[in-house]
């Protein structure tokens, strides 16, 4: 047991990445036993966040360091600062990636039926793995080139599943587009590390920002870092690649992208609010953040509206969403340097902003799986050619309206409670950015409804496959996430104390992320 | 002399972005990016250099010699295994396009807009 | 219970109003007119000039025809900016970076 709390922060990325090598050997034992293995690991991944969350909250920071003769040695024979690889998890890491590990097991759940007719499913589920590892070692990793190479590991895998319905030119081209893009952007994070480590000969988040002097190298960095890492969370005008790619990946895979784009949105802020804290301009990069997230918001809802392809509308909303983020975490670094501000509503700002990333995660994921139910049965994805589906899919007409709601910020459920949060605070920051979010609100309330009117009103369907509902493992992994988004909805409080607040003080805490590594001689 | 690499790195990162930027054939876009990565790498490496100093194997490095630094020479590596895996599915995407629509032209390719 | 820091926010609260106010509803409704009549002519919808009123169903390019036309100005450069050509979004891409580039640089970031 001892053992098993000693190794926490690395058997997150640990279990999806064995599980996702010996995937194809254990394949070969037949059809279920692979869906078992795959689904068992998810489920160990994520009862092993929980373990992890768990001790976190318990008993702070925890450190882990990778290759040396004990993994609590952080800095060996008189070192001055760590040499090695460290895994450190804080609040905000933990929070990220229970809320990215719940979506895989819902999605793991989900996949086992929704794929089933396909060609290549040991692969994909190799793949899915990978992204889980990616992901998850973003969120949990203390070393800057340790997090542009769990980047790495994220998007190539995401780039192979997004091109997974290969017989279609369309996704090919998503994949190509986005993988473009997408090495781009890492190369230049990979550069801002470069320049890092030639400025300071090292490479750990904490050692970093304990000698961070923001010279102009330091400012290079920062500048490559805050632009690629926006890119890849997918902010207007960078987020060309989002509905291209969410649109064209199978559904199942859409809903765990979202929050494989959170994990980048993690590194931003892990970047702005950790490595360079107060020691740079925070008005200027919170509002540089602030302005891309009134941009993507704007922009992605009023580009949804026009939309007719299901998975491409989601996709403009999660674009849009993802701009309430930025917007509540903007304001929260905006006013990090005045304390009676921040202690007015700065606080309150960040609160909502990483509770919107929870509640997005969730709702989104659950709506990009009732697109894959509603594509499953009808075959299309274009609106325009489906209707009546309410008629026979109760159960994904329920999720769906569940989404839908949660998404438009309806009470009770949960995207109202992170909205509201935003919303107040936002106001006594500035009273235009609170109503430009609440106008995006109705307008995406606006948009779900037309979804809703052409997909599951209308005359009972008269196509040549009969409409039924899906089967029972797809709603077991819908039903997983509307679960979530209503008890969510139903205790914001609980959620707010628990883990937003803590993982909030975390992303606050530069001195204590610090000091954890390099210990009391700074 | 110590620029001189960094010259070259930012020229390779240059033509490779104007690679990117510019060109509408799939493959040059593909040798662009792959461009792009060798800069990095080469600045990575360049990051530690020192004037003077030997490889860094410890067991071969003469007597108060001094060494270049080992940890870029690993992230370098590493970044190269990474840029081989990109590189080798962005090409195999290219071709997978081009069966699809008999061009590599970018223009021409694509379905999704708006 | 939700503190706001402005405010507060308790679902359940605001699920027993909605219960309160569902009530009241019923009442008004029971107190209702006394000529309405089942399964005769009253019920139907009543659309003018649509004979076929069941076997109708809005498009979804249709709906909201009326507010993408009116916001003809907004989406034209906006539709037309999302060319989906791969060099487009690398440009933009590094428009930003320069972009913030200069406001991190010249404001003494």
């Amino acid at each position: 047991m001892n053992g098993l709390f000693q190794h926490a922060p690395v058997l997150p990325v640990v279990i999806p990445l064995l599980a996702a090598f010996a995937t194809p050997l254990v394949a070969k034992l037949g059809k279920t036993v692979r869906r078992t293995w795959v689904t068992t690991a998810l489920v160990g991944t994520f009862a092993a966040v929980c373990l992890l969350l768990w001790r976190v909250l318990d008993s702070g920071i925890q450190v882990y360091v990778l290759g040396g003769k004990s993994s609590t040695l952080v800095l060996p024979s008189g070192m001055a600062f760590p040499v090695r690889i460290l895994f450190e998890v804080d609040a905000i890491s933990a929070f990220m990636a229970f809320s990215g590990s719940l979506v895989a097991v819902a999605v793991g759940l989900y996949s086992i039926h929704f794929l089933r007719e396909s060609s290549a499913l040991e692969k994909h589920d190799v793949l899915l793995l990978l992204l889980v590892a990616g992901m998850l070692g973003m969120e949990l990793t203390g070393d800057a080139f340790n997090f542009f190479v769990f980047l790495e590991v994220a998007s190539v895998a995401s780039f192979a599943l997004i091109a997974y319905q290969r017989k279609r030119p369309e996704s090919i081209e998503a994949a190509f587009k986005y993988m473009v893009i997408s090495t781009v952007g890492a190369l230049f994070v990979l550069l801002a590390v470069g320049f890092l480590y030639g400025r300071y000969d090292a490479l750990n988040f904490a050692a970093l920002a304990s000698w961070m002097e923001l010279t102009t190298a330091d400012k290079l960095a920062l500048v490559l870092l805050v632009a690629s890492l926006a890119m890849k969370s997918g902010a207007v005008p960078m987020h060309m690649w989002v509905p291209d790619a969410y649109g064209e990946a199978p559904a199942s895979v859409t809903a765990l992208l979202v929050s494989v784009s959170q994990a980048s949105l993690y590194g931003l802020f892990r970047v702005v609010f950790t490595l360079y804290g107060l020691e740079m301009n925070v008005l200027v990069v919170g509002w540089i953040i602030i302005a891309l997230g009134l941009l993507s918001m704007f922009v992605g809802v009023t580009m949804a509206l026009r939309q007719h392809d299901i998975k491409r509308l989601m996709a403009y909303h999660a674009v849009s969403q993802s701009g309430y983020m930025f917007l509540g975490l903007g304001v929260g670094l905006a006013v990090l340097g005045d304390p009676v501000a921040f202690g007015a509503y700065g606080m309150k700002a960040m609160e909502g902003g990483i509770f919107h990333i929870i509640n997005h995660a969730m709702y989104k994921g659950l709506l990009f799986l009732t697109a894959g139910a509603i594509f499953l049965r009808t075959g299309t994805e274009d609106l325009n050619e489906m209707g009546g589906l309410g008629h026979k899919m109760t159960f994904t007409t329920v999720c769906f309206i569940i989404g839908a709601a949660a998404i438009s910020g309806l009470p009770p459920f949960n995207g109202f409670a992170s909205k509201l949060l935003i919303y107040e605070s936002v106001y006594l920051f500035n009273p235009i950015l609170a109503i430009i979010a609440m106008v995006v609100s109705i307008l995406t309330l606006a948009s779900f409804v037309k979804v809703f009117q052409s997909a599951f009103l209308g005359p009972k369907p008269e196509g040549p496959q009969p409409i039924r509902e899906v089967p029972v493992f797809m709603q077991v992994g819908m039903g997983v996430l509307a679960v979530v988004v209503v008890l969510f909805g139903l205790f914001p409080g609980a959620v707010l104390d628990y883990l937003v607040h803590p993982a909030a003080q975390a992303l606050v805490n530069r001195a204590g992320y610090i000091v954890q590594v390099i210990g009391g001689g700074m | 002399m110590f620029e001189a690499p960094l010259l070259a790195a930012a020229g390779l990162i240059i033509i490779g972005l104007f690679a990117v930027l510019f060109k509408t054939n799939l493959i040059k876009i593909a040798i662009g990016v792959t461009l792009i990565e060798s800069g990095v790498n080469l600045f990575l490496i360049t990051t530690g250099y020192r004037k003077g100093a030997v490889a860094p194997i410890y067991t071969l490095a003469p007597e108060g010699q001094q060494m270049v630094l080992p940890t870029p020479q690993a992230l370098t590596l590493t970044a190269i295994v990474i840029g081989f895996a990109t590189t080798a599915l962005l090409l195999s995407l290219a071709v997978a396009l081009y069966k699809h629509h008999g061009t590599l032209d970018a223009r021409k390719i694509r379905r999704l807009r708006g | 219970m939700l503190d706001t820091g402005s405010g507060f926010w308790s679902p359940l609260w605001w699920i027993a109003a909605l219960g309160a106010a569902g009530l009241v509803v019923l009442i008004i409704r029971a107190r209702g007119r006394s000529d309405y009549q089942k399964g005769t002519e009253q019920v139907k919808p009543f659309l003018s000039g649509q004979p076929e009123v069941e076997k109708q169903h809005v498009r979804a390019s249709n709906v909201y025809w009326g507010f993408l036309e009116a916001l003809k100005g907004y989406y034209r450069p906006l539709v037309q900016s999302h060319t989906g050509l791969i060099n487009d979004y690398t440009t933009w891409f590094l428009g930003v970076l320069v972009l913030v580039g200069v406001l991190i640089l010249g404001m003494g970031g």
